[in-house]
């Protein structure tokens, strides 16, 4: 949800949206699509956007992280210094444990994207490069691109240059915060850390979130925020790690997760979505012989189509996943 | 009318006497011309048609163009191109044949009193929100909280709905012509519910009167809701009113099930007393 474990409620608001394409290659312009349905949801929350796409594996590693928040910018003087120094460690750890960089760009200049090659321990260097004091990594994947920031998805659009983006599906959130900050470390999508490739939005509220995540944090997973919808991606990465498939790992957290939720998991190859039991929040899903698309509102849907579709509320405690 | 007796709570809207069966009652002066009618409500002829392309408008601009043509006459209304646009087709207090070409997003031909609607495509969430009077007929499938609240009316979906179907129901008929999702009926108080699929967990939970016919499989019942006995009235109600919207149960409306409130809410038939009122 928009805000962290404590809050009461958000109970119609955040927007989730997903869309998959299932015999089209790589070259659908699907960050136009997100941006069109995602924009669709503002309404939802203005606060933040994020999307999760997948496009085409090089065969390097794709690492999304950030060394500030966008506010940091505003508060002193210091921050640009900061961050340099903050870049430059960033880059000696990942040599430091034989991460070869073969390409860095930045959008903003706290939000950076590196290719890297890389045959070691992804979860230490994922922590390695973490332990830097106001760098956190986004995502790690190869054919996933996890990008998030202020502003609603015309504008993260826009910065991040996300309009031509060709893959095969993706998924996205527009956020309304409530007890959380409005910053980029809460909001979504959530990165299943540390498995390359896996990717969480969440409507909803998750009322066993303690308790989840202390058992969680013994088994050595991190959070990074103290947002309720981190949990389901650290519950999913954590099944996955057990040899669990994605659809079992689902089916099992309606069970795990206590509250009232809709969300979303994107892995290299799958979109998978999951209601909860009372079936609270919304969901509308369009299931096409080429493409599935689904969102909070079929408004979002209708901005993919200029005819009539046939849509249909997947029910209570329901689990589906779809494979491109 | 029952005798009213003119004091200080009658002046506050409230009445002391026992209502008599299940009709609810209203209490008006004459003199208060204004109550006798709706705002917004049109003479309308139904032989005047006209359409609206809704491709680049806001719903509040299509809900005006709507009243505008209403102002004018006019009975005979389709909406071309709504796009999935919430809260459209609301508020409509006289007759009118009220066409959308497609689907409708959230709280669609919500607060209505008395038109005949006709979607032809799905509604998403609380479609024919405390719905008066007239007919919303969706030939698709609908999203959660279908009719909640509806207090008069036919609300028909030929397809399939989401959770909490005909949540808070006070009265009139919802209808659906596939599945229904959890806790439909839920704190049902008076009309009924035909569901022709199946039913999910928890139906007519904590209801408090209604009947439910169900002619597909129940995952559940909720609390206080039980099996009722099937009548013949039952059967005739069913047959005609299914007829109406050329709706068949899949296994004959014999077959269908009845679930009823099993408990009998304390003083329910009975107002309380005035100075109890005044205290709260």
């Amino acid at each position: 949800m928009a805000g962290n474990f404590q809050g009461k409620g958000d109970y119609f608001m955040c927007g989730i949206a997903g869309i998959i394409h299932k015999n089209a290659g790589k070259d659908v312009n699907i960050g136009e699509q997100m941006t069109a349905m995602l924009q669709a949801l503002k309404h939802r929350g203005p606060d933040s956007t994020g999307y999760a796409m997948y496009g085409e594996d090089n065969g390097n590693h794709v690492v999304r992280f950030k060394v500030a928040e966008a506010a940091d910018l505003e508060g002193s003087f210091e921050i640009h210094a900061a961050i340099e120094n903050r870049i430059a460690a960033v880059n000696s750890r990942m040599e430091d444990l034989g991460a070869k960089i073969v390409k860095k760009e930045s959008a903003t200049e706290y939000s950076h994207r590196y290719e890297i090659q890389f045959s070691g321990d992804m979860k230490k260097l994922a922590d390695f490069v973490e332990d830097i004091e106001g760098v956190e990594i986004l995502s790690i994947g190869n054919s996933l691109e996890l990008i998030k920031d202020l502003g609603d998805a015309a504008v993260v659009s826009e910065q991040y240059g996300l309009n031509d983006f060709s893959g095969t599906h993706g998924i996205g959130h527009t956020r309304m915060a409530t007890e959380s900050d409005v910053d980029i470390r809460s909001a979504h999508p959530y990165w299943a850390y540390p498995f390359s490739d896996v990717s969480v939005v969440h409507n909803g509220q998750l009322t066993n979130y303690w308790t989840n995540r202390r058992a969680l944090e013994l088994k050595g997973h991190r959070f990074s925020s103290n947002c309720d919808s981190e949990l389901i991606a650290v519950y999913i990465a954590d099944r996955i790690n057990q040899g669990q498939d994605l659809e079992s790992a689902m089916k099992d957290s309606v069970e795990y997760l206590d509250g009232v939720f809709t969300y979303l998991v994107a892995t290299r190859d799958q979109l998978g979505m999951a209601k909860d039991v009372m079936a609270a929040k919304p969901m509308v899903v369009y299931e096409g012989d080429d493409m599935i698309a689904l969102a909070s509102e079929e408004v979002a849907i209708r901005t993919l189509f200029d005819h009539h579709i046939e849509t249909f509320d997947p029910y209570h405690g329901e689990v589906k996943v779809w494979q491109n | 009318m029952a005798k009213l007796k003119q004091d200080k709570s009658h002046e506050m809207g409230l009445h002391e006497e026992q209502l008599k069966g299940r009709t609810q009652q209203r209490f008006f002066s004459i003199d208060e011309s204004e109550n006798l009618t709706y705002f917004h409500s049109f003479d309308v002829d139904t032989s005047k048609s006209a359409s609206i392309d809704a491709l680049e408008m806001t719903p509040r601009e299509i809900n005006r163009e709507i009243r505008a043509l209403m102002e004018k006459g006019i009975g005979d209304i389709t909406v071309d191109n709504p796009m999935s646009r919430h809260g459209v087709g609301v508020g409509i207090l006289n007759r009118l044949n009220l066409t959308f070409s497609d689907s409708l997003g959230y709280f669609g031909c919500g607060l209505i009193d008395g038109p005949n609607v006709h979607i032809k495509g799905r509604v998403g969430w609380s479609c024919g929100e405390n719905m008066m009077a007239g007919t919303v007929v969706i030939d698709g499938n609908a999203g959660s909280t279908f009719g909640a609240a509806i207090r008069g009316g036919d609300l028909v979906c030929k397809g399939s709905v989401g959770a909490r179907t005909g949540i808070d129901q006070k009265g009139g008929t919802i209808i659906v012509g596939g599945k229904t999702g959890a806790f439909s009926g839920f704190m049902m108080q008076r009309g009924r519910m035909i569901i022709l699929g199946d039913a999910g967990m928890n139906l007519g939970d904590s209801m408090y009167d209604g009947t439910i016919y169900v002619g597909g499989e129940v995952e559940d019942l909720g609390v206080d809701c039980v099996p009722g006995e099937m009548t013949e009235l039952d059967i005739r109600y069913l047959t005609e009113k299914l007829g109406n919207y050329d709706m068949k149960a899949p296994n004959g409306v014999e077959k269908m099930q009845k679930y009823v409130s099993g408990k009998t809410l304390w003083n329910y038939d009975n107002l309380e007393p005035n100075e109890k009122k005044l205290i709260l």
